[in-house]
Order: C-alpha cells, then structure tokens, then sequence
C-alpha cells in the first residue's frame, strides 16, 4: 500500500487542532483495554489519604457558624461562651479575620475559580441563609462542634429575594452563558411556531440539588512562614491556588496544594470560603487547622444545580420535520455569582428546524451561590427538550426514534458548523436493538404486569467536547526505561490516573507497567480543571506534545550513530521500548540505548495543550441515546426503573471499565435527578430544610436496576486520541427518558422533576 | 461538649434508679436519640443504657408473644414466631430504616423515636414540639411527609415507626415500670395527639421505663400484612404505610379486621372507625373502599400532601384486597 491509498488516520503522524489525526486513535495497544484503577487497591485497603485525614503538629480543627437569616446584617455577636469553652483555640469573625480580597469569579479569568465574589467574613453583612459568621478553631474537632454551638448571633433583617416565581418575573439576562450569547434566534421561530400544523408549547420546571459527594469537602492548611500549604479536595489545583492567592494578596509559587485523591467532585470541589476561612484561621492561631465540612455544612456553604423553569416549544409539519424550536427559560442565580446553568445549549446543536429561538434569563435570589454539578445545564435541559420531543412524537404519531431521524440535521443547526464526528442515529439504533425497543407499545398505558404497568422512553443524551488550553504534562524518561508522567491533574475516582498511564504507555511503546503517574500537587506543571468533562482531552493534548518534544530530544541525543540518523519526528514512532522508522521494522533503537549511549540517567520534556481551534471549525459534541424501562404501580403511583441502557457516542472509548462506570454513575445520578432528588429550600426564609442524606434523597440501590452500557466507540477525528470526554454525558436525558417511560407507561406527562408518586396519583 | 454522664443498668430496677431524674434519658440503640444530642433537639444530663437489661422473646401459654425492650429489631423481625404468626409485624420492621439500624435499633428505642419534623430538627426555625409555644413552621412550611388525622394549629408532625404501626394493629400491650410502681397500657394508648401540648409525645411519666411488648395471641393475624408507600424503593419514611390482618367468615363477610395507618398522625393510627364498618360486612372492594373514606373523612391535608387521603384509601382498600385474595 502507498501512502495514497491510506487512510487519513494510517498516515497520521502527528494530531493538531486544526486537522492532523492521532496516530493512536485507531490503533490498539493499552488504550482500549480495561485496565483496572491503579489506585484501586489503595482505596480498598483504605490507604489513600483524603485531606480530612492528613496528619499535622498541632492539628486544630474548626467548626462553621452559619446565618440563619437571608439577607441583612448581624446585629449582636456574642462569641464569649465559646472563647471560654473548653480546647477553643479562638473565634474568628468579621471582626478579627484577617483583610481578604473578594474571590475572582470562574470564568471572568481563565484562571479564576472562585465560586462567588463576595466578601468572606470582612463585615457583617449577610447574604444567605447559612454564609458562615463565624469559625471556631479548638483542639478537637468535639470541640470546636460544642463551642460553635455557642456562638450567639442575632441579625438585622432585610427583605430578601426568595421567591422564584417573583424573581422571574424581574429577571435579566446574564451578560453571556458560559461565553456564548444567552439569546440565539435563526429565523423567526415564534411565528413559525403559530403557523405550523402541529404545536407543542410547554413549560417543564425542575428543582434545586445538592451536592452529595461520598466525601465532604475538606481542606488541611499549614502556614510555612510566608509560604502556605493546603490539603484539599479540589478538582482545580491550580485555580484554586490562583484564587487563593488573590484572596490573600500573595504570591502564588508561595502557595501549595495537595489534592492526591479526591472523594467525588461533581463541579463542586472548587475553592469555596471554607478554603478562605480555613487559611486566615490557621494565620490567626499560627498553628495548622483542618476545616472538614459537615454534610449539613455541604449544605448550606456549598452550592448545588440551581431551580428552572423552561419552555419548550416545537413546530412541525405533517412529514415530521420542525418548522420551529423555541427553548426558553430562567434559572435561580445570584448577583455575585456567574453560572446560569446552561439549560439551553442542548437545542443550540441537536436538531434540524428551519427556525430556533433560544433564550436564557436569570433570577436573582439570595441564596448560597448556585455552582457546578455534573452537566450544568444539560442535565436539566434535556430533560425540557426530551420530553418535548417526545410529545411531539406522540402528536405527529411517530415512533420517538424515526421523530429523531427526521430531524437529524447535517450541520449544526445554530453554528452552521460540520460536526466533527456525530453518530447520534447509530447510537439509537444500536441502543434500540439491544434494549428491545421494538417491543414498546405506541399507545401508553398498553402494557399491564399484575398492578404494575410498564412503559419504554427514550431519550437524546448530549454533552459539549471541551479542551482547555494551558494544561501542562512533563514526561520523563529514564534509562531503566520507565516513564513519569507529571501533571497537576485530578484523580477524584474517574480513572484519570489509570487511563493516561495506558495512553502514555501506548504514546511511549510501553507496556503500562514501566509507566508512573504523578497527579494532585501544584509543584507538578499546572494543569487546567478536571470540569466540563475536559480532563481528557487536554491531558491528551499536553501529554501529545510532550511526547513529540521528547520523541525530538531523544533523537538528537541519538545522534548520527543511531539507526535512526536523519529521521524527523513524523517518520518514527515509538514502540517496544524505544524508536523506530515507521517505514522498517530494522531501523531502530531502544531508550535505553539512546540515554546510555549518551550517557544520561534520563531525558525529559513538557508539552502544553493548545488553543482548542478545532472546536471553531467543528462542532464538536457527543451523544447518546438513553433507554428506559419503568414500571408504576396502578394503585399508589410508585415508580421503578426496571431496565436501563445508555448507548453512547464518545469518540474512542480509552477504557471500557473506567468508562462504563463513568456513564453508569452519571445514569445513577440521573435517576436521582428523574425521581427523588431535591433540596428544599424555604422560600420564607431561604433556608434548606432537608440538609441530610437521610431527608436529602439520592438513590439507593433499591432504586437503581441493572445498567446496560454501550458504546459506538467511533473515533472522533478531530480529538486527540479521538476521544471527547465522558464524565457528564450520562446524565443527561435520563430524566426525560424516565419521564417519557413514565407516559408510555400511564399515559400521563410529568413535567416538573422529581417525578414523584403523588403527581402520578 | 455539653456534659452528660453515661451509667449501663443490669436490670429495670437499676435503671428506674438511675433514671428517675428528669434530666435523663434512657439509652437503646442510640440510632435516633444520639442524632438529636447531636442536633441540640435532646440534651440530656444523663443516659442510662437499658440494652443490657434482661428479656428476650418469649413465647407464653395463652399464645401471646412477649418482646423485652432492649431487644433489637432485628431479632424482632427475624423471630420465627413472629413472623409465623405476626407477619405484618415482621414486614413493618423490615421496611423501616437499613439493616446496619435495625441491628442497633431496640424496640423500646423504636417505640419512642422522635418525629422527622425538619423544623423540628432545625433549632433555627419555630418548632412547639421543640420549644413549646415557639410556633409551628411546618404548618406552612415543606410538609409532605406530615399528618392528615389528629393534627392540631401546634404541631402537624407524625411519628415515623413502622413497627408502631403493626404494634397499634395488633393490639399490643406496652408493659412500663417507673417510679411510681408498673402499668401495662395498650400501645395506641401510649403516643399522644398533639393538641396544644406536641412537645409531650407519649404518656409516659418521668422516669419510666418500657420494659417490654406484648403480643395478644390473634391467629388469624397469620394472614397479615404491611405495606409501605414512600418516596424511594427503599430507606425512606412511610408517606402512608398499612398494617391489617383480615379474618373472612365462611359466607364471605368480615368476621374480624385489624387495620393501622403509619404516616398520617402524630401516633401509630388504628383504624377504628373502618374496622368497624367492615366487621360483619360482606368483604370485597366496595366494602373495603367505604371503610377506608370513612376513616378518611376527617383527614385535612396540608400544602404538600393533599395526595395522602387518596393514597391511604386506595393503599387500605388495596392492602385489604390483597388479604381477601390470599384467602380464596
Ligand atoms: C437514616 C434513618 C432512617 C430511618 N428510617 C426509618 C424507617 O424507615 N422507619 C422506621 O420506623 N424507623 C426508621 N428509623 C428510625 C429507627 O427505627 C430508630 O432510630 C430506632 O428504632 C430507635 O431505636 P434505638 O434503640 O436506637 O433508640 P434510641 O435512639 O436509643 O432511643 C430513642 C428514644 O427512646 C428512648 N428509649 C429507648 N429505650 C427505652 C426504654 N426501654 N424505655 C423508655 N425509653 C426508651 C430514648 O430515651 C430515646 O428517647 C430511621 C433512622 C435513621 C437514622
């Protein structure tokens, strides 16, 4: 075979973000294995140490006082009976905390991460029901618990903004959602929508959720003279450290954090003000302190997936295609933070319509800045678009899949964009082979098992590819021929740490076992967050480029008396442990031939992930079809899922364990989200009342049934590896591929999450 | 830390000894009254252990079963004879809770678990049950899970057992020793309605103690059963629970019928009104359905469960047809 006759990915040598192919996504090696987590053992026999566990000299604990009003100011502040107890080491508040700059906001930089600009404890304002008034630093934690409870406070109220329903009615539109405009129109799709023969025009609410992570957040923080050092649970190193440092006004290369293992991060393991108020209290009592939340804490002072309501509305012709899609909608938000949960970005790259009218708003409400929380926007937002799509289908009397396949466009509908790679159809019908959907009755409430009658529901699944720019990976090769690969990168039980030891094994011509990898610490090369599912990516990026900066040092050591004199870069690879010409099998040379030769312990290079250009030229999202089958009781309208399946479209699956367990939790979380997830937040005082993961309901395993997974494994040509990352995808559409379920099942249509029994009475 | 003392008492006596303070408070398995130390809702001066205190399950002469206070949940509903003949009583407990809290829970503990109010647990909003004439902030406030039946302008609060609810159904006996000397009480006599008093749970005076339950022989309660409606498949509190044992005549009427509902009071609530309707009527789901409006008919629904009514007469009405089934 000549090279004309080879494929774009046979000859790839070398992938760039505007157009060169990875060698390595079509290839087998360890990436497509499924390798176990290395640091699964570690876990198990509970010898990973988490940041609440981190031993110091002279440990103090501390313990949060929280408001218990929404908004006003403390009036009286009484902190004598704690300062007296027994172990109190002090009380921090407003009065003696030490000057801290207010947080920089998440995305007003590229490096900020704070989750709101307010003050942390610099005056006596308050903001919601629950910002910490004061902290209370004992030898214990039992102590620093009891003198907390001492603290008397009393406040100067003010009226706040609690109601939804009235903050919507005064909402405004965030400056951009997520740096993309909040309205987007093509075409005037309200007229449209009147003119078209077949109408569906809903609204679909869905509510507050808390952030549940197995572990709490926790920070253990030291001052070294000037210098500062935190064990944290974070999934932004290095953001977190630039925030912190602009908090205190410091240096940022005088600040560092540890973050080995994180229990479950979600968007929530940012810099919250426990991160802020644990440093300025180790300051203040000049000894280390370890501030570990309590899950009542969580709570209160970390924001979860803010309050919606949607519209949905679609025009469509008698042949099953859109004349008009509007998706419309507010979302509870602050004035201090910058997350309008991006509920319409799913409608922005789904489905063909001659006419789109997105538009996003925000309500203000005083409450604990709303945040992150495993696809923001999309979660919710599917769950709107899916059912509506689903409506439709039963309007136009179509099967909901042969709906899809008709809209199915060819380019972006909003960018006018190709897709880099889009097998959203495939995903269907591999999905609805395998699940059975051809058994589905079309009529609802056809299918009767004793009382229990049961329905199938599907529904789109989709998440953005993001790549950030910046994120840094050194490689290090020694004689021994073992590989380190460093990087400020995030292991909060994803599989990061395993899945790039089998890429770089595969980018080096090693077998996994000669590769270490090194994550969790700021003194590694800075990296970007482990959030928009973009870890991925970006490490692949960065670890490619230092591959071929290595591959470029390694063959300079080599010299002219190595088989490979005279070969560039793109006309070796590595394999079996060294270099060799990709044209011969004979001309090659080991690493260990090459450092020894050169008389080098080891050689080593770093490689940063560039500019994501490839996203300006391609619209680059992946997909998945969620199937579901429920079962609702007749008499009393209790709802089981009784088989699921996700078939997903990912670009190349690098691990089909670490990544069937990605998409399954994501499925779990979603089935929380479907039917019993929801904080309760008092609109008389704004407080939350079920603050407890025994009141607070995520699903148990009772809940949770068998999970198909499967996956269309096609590489995406224009991602490294040809992989677009996995981490959030799962949740999406499972709420309205219960909810689509629950009507083919009954007959009836939720349209406001959880779907609980009492709206099914 | 607040301090309180922490003494194991060896038998009843003892404990009556220790306990007659006020400020102390009896210590099961510690699965409920050790989460309200911790939320400042219970703040003893002192705990006496009582899982120490001598009693198993035993079985009597006269057929009646009788169950020691300090024996764990568990055991209750693992016990052949309990679940031979009391299966609605093995089924409550089984629904309630996890395993791990079963294992610690007592029954004596179970009995007088505090309600799940989350304005009751909240020390920053108003709560009677907590702070008697505060107010009530559920009354307007997050109320799903509250009570249709005997609620009161103070308090809408229920109380969260499941194994009350068989308890109530079959007639159990509470056998309590204080101070004052021993009483033997119906169980439904031993949680109060709120009224203008939620603070005060139960009947019991200062000190005293349960020592043990007591399980009148009922044979037909063979066929009985629990069923428990709530938010996930599984540790979660009832919305509405049903205990009934049924006893069909030859002809087909209710000769006898024991019916119970959980989640809708601020006591295990039997069903007295629909028992008697239904006894010496034909049994069948008109019968059942009108017993069950019966007992409804003075339910008052808050914001958040106007579903309770409907879901407890279809609940009853279903629960009941089940057992007529399993009869044919
Ligand atoms: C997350 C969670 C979920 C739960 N879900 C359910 C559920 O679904 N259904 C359900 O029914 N229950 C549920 N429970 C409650 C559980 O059943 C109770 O916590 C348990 O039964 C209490 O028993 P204990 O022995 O631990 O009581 P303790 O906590 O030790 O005591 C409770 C009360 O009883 C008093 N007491 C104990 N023994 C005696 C005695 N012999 N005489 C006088 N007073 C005594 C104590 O002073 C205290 O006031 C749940 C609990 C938790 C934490």
């Amino acid at each position: 075979m000549t090279d004309l006759q080879k494929t774009p990915e046979q000859t790839a040598t070398r992938w760039t973000p505007d157009g060169g192919r990875d060698p390595l996504a079509g290839r087998h090696g360890a990436i497509g294995t499924s390798l176990p987590r290395i640091d699964g053992p570690l876990k198990v026999r509970g010898e990973a140490q988490f940041a609440a566990e981190v031993p110091a000299d002279r440990l103090a604990y501390a313990a949060l006082v929280t408001s218990t009003i929404a908004r006003g100011a403390i009036a009286t502040l009484d902190t004598a009976a704690a300062e007296a107890a027994p172990g109190v080491v002090l009380v921090m508040t407003h009065r003696n905390a030490p000057r801290m700059a207010p947080p920089a906001v998440i995305m007003t930089d590229p490096r900020a991460a704070g989750a709101s600009s307010l003050p942390i404890m610099q005056d006596a304002s308050i903001h919601w029901n629950g910002e910490p008034v004061a902290v209370v630093v004992a030898e214990t934690q039992e102590q620093a618990d009891h003198a907390a409870s001492l603290v008397r406070v009393t406040y100067r109220e003010e009226p706040a903004s609690l109601s939804f329903e009235r903050a919507i009615a005064v909402g405004r539109h965030p400056d951009t959602v997520l740096g993309e405009p909040a309205v987007i129109e093509t075409g005037d799709a309200e007229t449209a929508l009147r003119n078209a023969p077949h109408r569906i025009d809903r609204v679909y609410r869905t509510p507050r959720h808390s952030h549940s992570a197995i572990e709490p957040h926790a920070v253990t923080v030291w001052w070294e003279g000037g210098d500062l050092v935190l064990h944290d649970a974070t999934q932004m190193l290095h953001m977190t450290r630039y925030t912190i440092a602009g908090v205190f006004g410091m240096d940022e290369e005088r600040i560092r954090i540890h973050s080995p293992y994180v229990g479950g991060g979600f968007g929530s393991k940012g810099p919250w003000s426990h991160h802020f108020l644990a440093i300025a209290a180790a300051k203040l009592a000049g000894r280390p302190v370890r501030l570990a939340l309590s899950r009542g804490d969580v709570f209160r002072v970390i924001g979860g997936r803010t309050t919606t309501e949607q519209r949905v509305a679609l025009g469509a012709r008698d042949d099953g295609t859109l004349a008009a899609l509007v998706h419309t909608g507010t979302a509870a938000m602050t004035t201090h933070n910058n997350c309008p949960e991006q509920f319409t970005f799913p409608a922005r790259h789904l489905y063909a319509a001659d006419t789109i009218r997105v538009e996003q708003r925000v309500a203000d409400i005083d409450m604990v800045a709303n945040t992150f929380m495993r696809a923001p926007g999309e979660s919710v937002g599917t769950f709107a678009l899916e059912c509506a799509i689903d409506e439709m289908a039963g309007e136009l009397g179509l099967d909901p899949i042969e709906f899809r396949r008709r809209i199915e466009p060819e380019t972006d509908p909003t960018s006018g964009r190709p897709f880099s790679s889009r097998q959203l159809l495939k995903a269907y019908a591999d999905g609805a082979e395998r699940f059975g959907w051809s058994r589905r009755a079309a009529a609802p409430g056809a299918v009767r098992d004793g009382d229990w009658l049961v329905g199938m529901g599907v529904a789109t699944a989709t998440y953005p590819y993001y790549r950030m720019p910046g994120g840094r990976v050194r490689i290090t090769l020694g004689r021994d021929g073992r590989a380190v690969v460093a990087v400020a990168a995030h292991e909060m039980g994803m599989g990061t740490a395993t899945v790039h030891t089998q890429v770089v094994a595969d980018r080096l011509g090693l077998s996994v076992d000669r590769v270490d990898f090194q994550h969790g610490d700021t003194a590694l090369p800075a990296f970007t967050m482990a959030g928009g599912s973009s870890q991925t990516a970006t490490l692949a990026a960065a670890a490619h480029e230092a591959t071929l900066a290595l591959l470029e040092e390694l063959l300079r050591l080599a010299g002219n008396d190595s088989p490979l004199a005279g070969l560039t870069v793109d006309e070796v690879e590595a394999r079996d442990g060294g270099l060799g010409h990709r044209g011969s099998r004979e001309r090659f040379e080991s690493y260990a031939s090459i450092l020894g030769r050169a008389g080098r312990e080891e050689v080593g290079a770093e490689g940063e992930s560039p500019m994501p250009t490839e996203t300006q030229s391609f619209s680059m999202h992946s997909y998945g079809a969620q199937f579901c089958e429920v079962r609702v009781h007749a008499v009393t309208g209790e709802i089981r899922v009784s088989r699921f399946l996700g078939s997903f479209d990912c670009g190349r699956i690098l691990n089909p364990r670490t990544a069937a367990s990605q998409f399954r939790g994501g499925i779990i979380m979603g089935l929380g989200l479907a039917l019993t997830e929801e904080t309760q937040f008092d609109e008389r005082n704004g407080r939350i009342m079920n603050p407890s993961l025994a009141e607070y309901h995520v699903p148990v395993h009772m809940d949770v049934p068998e999970i198909d997974v499967i996956f269309t494994d096609i590489p995406d040509p224009r991602a490294p590896l040809g992989a677009r990352g996995i981490g959030e995808i799962g949740i999406t559409g499972v709420g309205a591929a219960v909810a689509n379920a629950v009507h083919n099942a009954t007959g009836r249509r939720i349209r406001e999450l959880p779907i609980t029994l009492d709206k099914l009475l | 830390m607040i301090p309180f003392t922490y003494t194991r008492a060896h038998d009843a006596a003892e404990a009556i000894r220790l306990g007659a303070d006020a400020a102390t408070k009896y210590l099961g398995g510690g699965t409920n009254l050790v989460d309200l130390m911790r939320e400042g809702a219970e703040r003893p001066g002192a705990l006496v252990d009582v899982t120490g205190l001598p009693g198993a399950i035993e079985e009597s002469q006269d057929g009646s079963l009788r169950i020691g206070a300090a024996v764990r949940n568990t055991a209750v509903a693992e016990h052949r004879a309990v679940r031979a003949r009391y299966p609605m009583l093995a089924r409550a407990i089984l629904a309630g809770a996890s395993a791990q809290i079963r294992n610690m829970a007592t029954v004596g503990g179970n009995i007088l678990q505090r309600t799940r109010c989350a304005y009751f647990y909240d020390g920053t909003v108003r709560c009677n049950k907590r702070t008697p004439g505060a107010g009530c902030d559920a009354i307007d406030g997050f109320n799903r899970m509250h009570a249709i039946l005997g609620a009161s302008a103070y308090c809408v609060a229920t109380h969260p057992s499941d194994m009350c609810v068989a308890l109530a159904a079959l007639d159990a006996l509470v056998e309590l020793e204080g101070p004052g000397g021993r009483r033997t009480i119906p169980l439904t006599d031993l949680h109060r309605l709120p009224g203008d008093r939620p603070d005060l749970d139960t009947v019991l005076g200062p000190g005293e103690l349960i020592t043990a339950v007591v399980l009148p022989p009922l044979p037909w309660a063979q066929r009985s059963t629990y069923r428990k409606v709530r938010d996930r498949a599984s540790y979660a509190f009832a919305l509405v629970s049903v205990a009934a044992a049924l006893d069909l005549a030859e002809d087909g009427t209710v000769r006898d019928v024991r019916l119970a509902l959980g989640g809708v009071a601020h006591k295990p609530w039997r069903a007295e009104r629909a028992e008697q309707m239904l006894r010496g009527r034909p049994a069948g789901t008109e019968s059942f359905r009108a017993a069950a409006d019966a007992e409804l008919a003075g339910a008052a629904p808050l914001r958040d469960n106007a579903f309770k009514p409907e879901l407890a007469r279809r609940l009853i009405t279903a629960v009941l047809g089940e057992l007529m089934g399993d009869a044919a």
